[in-house]
């Protein structure tokens, strides 16, 4: 009876130890998964004629792998909306967290939460519609269907993360260093820019890299706004991404070169990506021993 | 002494006018964003919209079989993931002793949720679709989000687990109960919080997910009569056929209605996490 009810222990300790390791199996799926198809492209083409070629034209009579113009949009529009998003959501959340109103904070708050849990295709959608004719307009070019475009929806979905996350390291913040930053005689704005950010900094900084994430690894909202040729990057070009280069030839692409190539991209995708992990995790883990 | 002074005041005076302008900025944004959908989109919406399947008799449009499909794939995908994340959390809560097992379930898990959703799309494709020939089916897109949902799941339920006090286990250990049973009678019960707000968290990330179900799940707009043949069908969700009515097909009408009705549903979904949030603290004190 006894040896029974041991065995039985053993055996859902089994099965728990199973679940938990479903996980690590997963991640160790995808990441073999998208090592295996991605490397006989790479072989074939080359990895400097891949990564560097600018000329990327698969069905040509004589066909050209280069990826430079996916990776270069990638970067400017992730760079481009971190620029615009990151002062925008960095000057929110000090006001939100520090200075506002009970009642402004109460109505932002819920709001901001609000906009993180919006589809991106809902963005993709007012994109659509309402930039790039405005664009197109303002600018008087012939297509708003641009990196701009791109860059602008881009900055608009990872404001509500930039802001909770940094609102979040800045109510960390104890409450001592600023009534002492008080106590000497600085004001209370000099008090939150010049003690509660810098004591905040690591938060802040994941807070940023976690919207590099979410930029460089959005494919919805970019496909439907940023006209999807693959183009050098130019502000007001038609220009396609490295998430969308993936999923837009995927449906078509014939067997063989041309869909490797598409595995190489997703390969190289996931290498930006895991780059961007381990710094978030850095941070975070500054920002948990700060 | 006084120069000092007015470059303080220009300093204070600068912050303040870049924050209140940050501010002004990112509420006229958020209001024109859900005005704009809510106008856009509710005069759109009709019963005949919300009941019927497309007809390309009548050329009408019907979200019906979309609606469906989600509810599918949400269901779907809770069954599957609901006992691996939670199974996860308990082994890593009350079973793990080897802290470099714990460390590197955790930093997986970290790691799966930094993956973006076209990944997910792409090798669940290639994996679930292809190698083990399941076929573009709601299954399919399930069995993607099922992955990609898991990290969820198992964080909510871990830091509930946490809080579960040692004095409740070792109660039930002191009156003679097995480990399972300690589990099952005393930790699981007093962790359900945590479970539901994961289930509400999963739940908005599958009605908003698109990327991932384009090509795991399709893009068919077919009411299907039995769960099975549903199951191995491919079918849209919700924002897929969205993303289909407004790049394919140029129906904004339509589009504008769906996104009318999910941003209602996050609406719905945030003011639940938070319900429940408040609910369980209150009960527990």
């Amino acid at each position: 009876m006894l040896i029974k009810k041991e065995l039985l222990e053993r055996i859902i300790e089994g099965i728990f130890l199973l679940l938990g390791l479903v996980t690590v199996a997963c991640v160790l799926l995808i990441m073999v998964f998208l090592v295996l198809s991605g490397i006989p492209a790479i072989r074939e083409i080359g990895l400097a004629d891949f990564l560097l070629g600018q000329n990327w034209a698969p069905t040509s009579a004589t066909p050209s792998y280069g990826i430079l113009p996916f990776i270069l949009t990638s970067v400017y529009g992730t760079a481009g909306a971190i620029l615009l998003g990151v002062p925008l959501g960095f000057f929110t959340a000090v006001y939100l967290s520090k200075i506002a109103h009970l009642r402004v904070r109460s109505f932002m708050e819920p709001t901001v939460s609000l906009l993180a849990g919006i589809p991106s295709v809902v963005y993709g959608l007012v994109g659509m519609m309402v930039l790039i004719p405005w664009i197109r307009d303002f600018f008087g070019v012939p297509d708003g269907a641009s990196l701009l475009a791109a860059i602008i929806v881009l900055t608009v979905m990872i404001l509500p993360s930039i802001i909770k996350v940094s609102m979040t390291a800045l109510e960390a913040v104890p409450p001592e260093y600023e009534t002492a930053s008080l106590a000497l005689g600085a004001t209370p704005i000099e008090t939150y820019f010049r003690v509660s950010v810098p004591a905040a900094k690591s938060g802040i900084a994941a807070a940023i890299v976690l919207g590099v994430g979410r930029a460089i690894g959005e494919a919805m909202a970019v496909v439907m706004v940023s006209g999807n040729v693959a183009n050098m990057p130019e502000l007001f070009q038609s220009v396609r991404f490295l998430t969308t280069a993936v999923s837009s030839e995927m449906s078509y692409a014939a067997e063989g070169l041309q869909r490797d190539a598409l595995f190489s991209i997703a390969l190289v995708l996931f290498f930006f990506i895991m780059l961007i992990n381990a710094l978030l995790n850095y941070f975070l883990k500054q920002a948990k021993e700060g | 002494m006084v120069k000092i002074k007015t470059k303080r005041l220009l300093y204070e005076l600068c912050a303040r006018l870049l924050m209140l302008l940050s501010v002004g900025v990112t509420g006229i944004l958020a209001l024109f964003l859900l005005v704009y959908i809510l106008t856009e989109g509710l005069p759109q919406l009709s019963w005949q919209l919300l009941s019927t399947q497309p007809s390309y008799l009548q050329g009408t449009i019907g979200i019906l079989p979309d609606i469906i499909n989600t509810l599918y794939v949400v269901f779907c995908t809770l069954l599957l993931v609901l006992p691996i994340g939670v199974g996860a959390a308990v082994y890593l809560t009350e079973y793990a002793t080897n802290a470099k097992l714990v460390g590197l379930i955790e930093y997986a898990a970290e790691a799966l949720s930094g993956i973006p959703s076209i990944i997910y799309g792409f090798v669940g494709m290639m994996i679930f679709c292809e190698l083990a020939g399941i076929k573009t089916s709601i299954l399919a897109g399930s069995l993607t989000l099922v992955i990609m949902n898991l990290p969820t799941i198992m964080r909510t339920t871990q830091e509930s687990l946490k809080t579960v006090p040692q004095s409740y286990r070792e109660g039930a250990f002191g009156l003679g109960a097995g480990k399972w049973r300690v589990i099952r009678t005393v930790v699981l019960p007093s962790c359900v919080d945590g479970i539901i707000t994961g289930c509400i968290l999963a739940v908005g990330r599958i009605v908003g997910e698109t990327a991932a179900l384009l090509y795991t799940a399709g893009f068919a707009h077919v009411i299907y009569h039995s769960a099975n043949q549903a199951l191995t069908s491919p079918g849209a969700t919700l924002t897929v056929s969205l993303y289909v009515y407004a790049k394919e097909e140029g129906a904004f009408d339509v589009a504008f209605a769906i996104a009318a009705i999910l941003l209602i549903f996050t609406f719905i979904i945030n003011l639940a996490a938070m319900g429940v949030g408040a609910y369980f603290k209150k009960a527990r004190s």
